[in-house]
């Protein structure tokens, strides 16, 4: 039989295009490499009783239009919102974080008073950008080098946007897309650790550091989210972040669409500039009418299409788009909840974000090292404990602690020559670094551990299939953004091949767990087809 | 009866200009040949600024801060025909010779050898012609964010001029504009010594590596210029910079401008709202109607005129704007010419062997530290035409501003590390020394008054440019203080070109109009 969609890897976009097809009407089949579905967004159990978010930890930009539009609250997600964080600081102090707002400011206040006067200040300020990008993450952006009307009216869209605000606020705009964390949190506060704490969400999963130019763009697109509307706010999805890829999977099997594990594609069958199919590595082929690929830019179209059937300059500009994984990932199974010195009895913070990364020249210092082929010997880690509010992942008492690491390098050593691929000692120096650094200030942690699992850009790479590991499938600079992402010229979810299109977050507006690339990449594939995207609701213009 | 003066006539068109830097001197000469009667005050004995000559090293070696030219601005140079007033130059064409470790690399613009000679032909050419379309913004003041106000002809014309450069260049620039320097070096060269230099001009003069974004464009910025009609030109004048100087500096007195030396201001005064003069260290005040500075946007506010005449939002964004200087500059006097390695001593010498030293040496400046292995631009002034003792001249990156050992210390270990690195490059080098004089950024901020001893007066960064240089609300040469105006490398487009004096000299002109 042939298949009016085709969807390649059952990752969160590729599953989101395949519930707006298939509710479209179209006759969708999504076949998935691994034996489970979820891509990054996975909920794994290792280890008996455990249940771990194997890869992305946290939801916020799971765009809520996409939400709606599918039921996925009818199909069993549910997004708890978390509370807390902390950061310790070396001399075994801490800086909390509390989703009260006067207890918040008390905090901040016992660090410095200025900061906290100025924190008001900034947020107000963050979520006017907000504000603004918003309204873009679910449109397909412009090609200004077309003068096609769908491109002039997108452009004239943005403009429009830029129009609502004064002259002042787009020239702060301007510089805040282009700057450094580092550079605009100066303007704000002097407490090291409190910016060391805000400059978080401008680093995690780029291949920037914080000083560099264009890492308050990313902060942006960590805080464009949003739980119960509650703009920048962060929650667990509840059972793991494979709920997300689970209410998805529900929904399409509601709405007819189909499901095939264990079935890694080895190429994409084209003919006459077509594509008509694939087969799979076991030899099967599935044909379709046209066929998506969840994949990033690269490994579609380098590994999966043959390049006789792509343009040279585009193949050339595949190549270039950079995919420079930054980030590692331990799951830990604890026998109980681990005790921070720092931390005062029964304090809340532990529900949150908990870092040990006091200083922003700290995380500069990780990030030189990533520079130089190694990763952090000092490391940046973001560690939730998401069994502190969610009970289901675990048996009774017992935890699951999730540790992001930055920084780790797609490859070891060797700045000159490329370097060499990890081994397995890499990854356990890498394991036990970041082990070291939590029992520093929870002395006593490593008794609990149960049993770890550490994933390096090696592991992303092999097992989700992420190029070089890299979390959000391309880096999120500007010239890998709106138009730029992931081609110039193929900004809209197509490729060169007829009936090939790419929806996973290669494309606008990047990765982050949003499912706006699946999204927009169905709208694109309806609007080809002339059909109605009858459950798509528009861009919700928030605020 | 002489009294105060209160003759509207010619108090009115009396303008004092602050600071005979390269801007300061084309801003002066502009408004005096359009019949206005110009002071411009210098602090120093000399004009120049940044060009004007340093002490002698020893007999007959005079360094100077600046020591080559990258842009001279063609209306400037037109407008005040320096060749009639005594400029002329060694060489427009000077090549880059980059000491590798195989070997040395001579670049000349588009030209190379090597296994990427054909690749970066391509890739100059390129950036070469997005230089060009980009540079029309140069000549002409900061666009506005709002529909009044701009001049959309200018503006229509400029984009279309960017537009023309057809599809896919297009696309190609909008896709490089913010990227990082590293990535399109190692995305289009394999030769590492190109990589380098490719590297190493895009971050020449900012506070940031190559692997930091928003850095090609630096590198199209430099290349947008042109001397003597030659575009992407590097060129030496007759007499080295101060020569440059010298030539500005007669034009604009022969246009009128009475130019005083060795006379420092001490602050602009400002009654009613409205700036009435400025009074100078020695006690004495002009008074002027306009004043126009060049010689930096934080100094001037909120030194010279005084934070109390602005709102607390517009002084709190200069406050915090960045003006951090990463560079440092070694003069040394040698007993005959160094040998690197055969490199012609007349190019320019490049010392760093791959894109990674570049960055490796901006690591620690980030932190207050002095880098193991800075990178270096040698020029050697006298190798075209001295004999016996010479004169070499170095931009060093990266050196910290305000480093965390101590100004001493760091300058110290600065010159011990840039010792190395010239004896590994020119073998025997030390031994010729007879005098060496290290300026780091904290001395030249205290020699030339650069905030930050960063040559822009306020880094040249994507986020501090065009319509948000020095900061938004003063892009446009005017202040919010009737009758100030500043010019200067801390206003659009930066730099030594005399482009933002005369940008700044037309804004005054037409607002008066």
């Amino acid at each position: 039989m042939t298949y009016d969609a085709l969807i390649l890897g059952a990752g969160h976009n590729g599953l989101v295009t395949a519930c707006y097809l298939a509710r479209a009407g179209m006759k969708v089949l999504v076949v998935e490499k691994n034996d489970w579905v979820g891509g990054a967004a996975v909920s794994r159990e290792l280890t008996p009783g455990f249940t771990y978010s194997n890869c992305s930890y946290v939801a916020s930009l799971f765009r809520p239009e996409i939400m709606r539009d599918l039921e996925l609250p009818r199909h069993g997600l549910q997004i708890l919102p978390y509370e807390g964080g902390a950061v310790f600081q070396e001399g075994g102090g801490y800086l909390g974080m509390y989703r009260d707002h006067d207890a918040n400011r008390r905090e901040f206040a016992r660090h410095s008073a200025r900061d906290a006067e100025a924190y008001d200040v900034y947020s107000r300020d963050v979520l006017r950008f907000c504000r603004f990008i918003r309204p873009m993450l679910l449109r397909t952006p412009p090609d200004p080098a077309r003068f096609r009307p769908r491109d002039l009216g997108e452009l004239m869209f943005i403009g429009k946007q830029v129009s609502g605000l004064s002259e002042r606020q787009i020239a702060e705009m301007v510089r805040f897309w282009t700057m450094s964390i580092s550079d605009y949190l100066d303007h704000y506060f002097e407490s090291p650790v409190i910016k060391a704490y805000l400059a978080v969400s401008a680093i995690i999963g780029t291949a920037l550091g914080p000083m560099s130019p264009g890492s308050a763009y990313v902060l942006l697109h960590h805080y464009m989210g949003d739980v119960d509307g509650n703009i920048g706010a962060w929650g667990f999805a509840r059972g793991g972040m494979g709920s997300i890829t689970k209410a998805l999977s529900s929904s399409l099997m509601a709405s007819g669409g189909d499901i095939r594990t264990g079935s890694p594609v080895a190429q994409v069958l084209v003919k006459n500039g077509r594509s008509v199919g694939v087969v799979l590595e076991n030899g099967d082929e599935i044909r379709a009418k046209r066929v998506i690929s969840n994949m990033d830019v690269k490994r579609t179209m380098l590994k999966h299409v043959a390049e006789a059937e792509l343009p040279g300059d585009y193949v050339a500009s595949v190549r270039k788009f950079k995919t420079r994984g930054s980030s590692g990932k331990l799951n830990i199974a604890l026998d109980g909840v681990p005790k921070f010195t720092a931390l005062p009895e029964g304090s809340s913070a532990i529900k949150g974000d908990l870092h040990f990364t006091d200083s922003i020249e700290k995380m500069e210092r990780a990030y030189d090292d990533w520079k130089n082929g190694h990763f952090s010997r000092d490391p940046f880690q973001d560690v939730m404990i998401p069994t502190m509010i969610d009970p289901t992942m675990t048996p009774p008492g017992k935890h699951f602690m999730s540790c992001f690491v930055q920084y780790a390098p797609p490859k070891i050593g060797g700045l000159a020559e490329g370097g060499r691929d990890w081994a397995d000692a890499d990854r356990d120096a890498f394991g036990q670094a970041c082990l070291d650094q939590i029992e520093r200030y929870a002395p006593g942690f490593k008794n609990l551990v149960r049993h770890v699992e550490v994933r390096t850009p090696r592991e992303l790479e092999a097992e989700v299939g992420l190029t070089e590991g890299n979390i959000f499938q391309g880096e999120l600079t500007f010239d890998q953004l709106l138009f730029n992402r992931p081609v110039p010229g193929y900004a809209n979810y197509r490729t060169p091949v007829r009936d090939l299109w790419i929806c996973g977050s290669s494309t606008h507006p990047g990765g982050g767990v949003m499912g706006a690339p699946g999204r927009n990449a169905a709208a694109e594939i309806l609007r080809d087809a002339k059909l109605s995207p009858k459950d798509m609701s528009d861009a919700w213009p928030v605020l | 009866m002489p009294g105060p003066s209160f003759d509207r006539t010619s108090s009115d068109r009396s303008v004092i200009v602050i600071g005979a830097g390269p801007n300061g001197l084309a801003c002066a000469h502009r408004l005096a040949s359009k019949g206005r009667k110009v002071t411009l005050i210098e602090a120093e004995a000399h004009p120049g600024g940044g060009a004007r000559a340093l002490p002698d090293l020893a007999p007959g070696l005079t360094p100077s801060l600046a020591h080559l030219v990258w842009q001279l601005d063609p209306r400037v140079e037109a407008a005040m025909d320096l060749a009639r007033h005594g400029l002329a130059w060694e060489a427009t064409d000077i090549p880059t010779t980059v000491i590798g470790r195989e070997g040395n690399l001579v670049i000349r613009g588009a030209l190379t050898d090597g296994p990427d000679a054909a690749a970066w032909k391509e890739l100059h050419q390129r950036l070469m012609s997005f230089a060009a379309a980009l540079e029309p913004f140069r000549r002409m003041a900061p666009p506005r964010l709002q529909a009044a106000g701009n001049s959309w002809g200018r503006l229509a014309k400029n984009l279309i001029g960017i537009r023309a450069l057809g599809t896919r260049d297009f696309r190609e620039l909008l896709r490089v504009i913010l990227i990082n320097a590293h990535d399109v070096a190692q995305d289009e060269l394999s030769d590492p010594r190109l990589r380098a230099a490719l590297c190493f001009d895009a971050v020449l003069g900012a506070w940031a590596g190559p692997r930091s974004p928003n850095t090609l464009i630096l590198l199209l910025d430099r290349l947008a210029g042109e001397i003597a009609g030659r575009k992407g030109a590097l060129a030496l004048p007759k007499g080295g910079m101060p020569a440059l100087a010298r030539a500005m500096a007669n034009a604009a007195t022969a246009a009128g401008v009475s130019l005083r030396s060795n006379a420092r201001v001490s602050r602009i005064n400002i009654a009613d709202d409205q700036v009435t003069g400025i009074t100078l260290e020695s006690g004495e005040t002009l008074a002027a109607p306009l004043v126009i500075s060049a010689i930096g946007p934080k100094a001037t506010i909120l030194s010279l005129a005084g934070a109390q005449h602005f709102d607390t939002g517009l002084v709190t964004a200069l406050r915090h704007q960045k003006s951090r200087g990463g560079t440092a500059k070694l003069h040394l006097a040698l007993s005959a010419l160094p040998d690197f390695q055969g490199a012609d001593p007349r190019a320019r010498i490049l010392l760093t062997r791959d894109e990674h030293e570049v960055e490796t040496a901006f690591n620690p400046v980030k932190y207050g530290e002095v880098p193991a292995r800075p990178v270096m631009e040698v020029v050697i002034p006298t190798a075209f035409g001295g004999t016996g003792a010479h004169l070499l001249s170095a931009n060093v990156q990266f050196a910290p501003h305000a480093p965390k050992a101590g100004e001493d210390a760091a300058r110290a270990q600065m010159l011990a590390a840039c010792m190395t690195r010239l004896e590994e490059a020119a073998p025997g080098i030390g031994a010729l020394i007879t005098k060496a004089d290290l300026l780091m950024p904290y001395d030249i901020e205290r020699q030339f008054g650069m905030a930050g001893g960063n040559w822009h007066h306020g880094e040249l960064a994507v986020e501090q440019m065009l319509f948000n240089r020095p900061i938004a609300p003063l892009s446009r040469y005017a202040t919010p203080l009737k009758g100030l105006w500043l010019t200067g490398a801390g206003t659009h487009p930066g730099g030594m070109s005399g482009a933002a004096g005369r940008n700044a000299a037309d804004a005054v002109l037409e607002a008066k109009a």
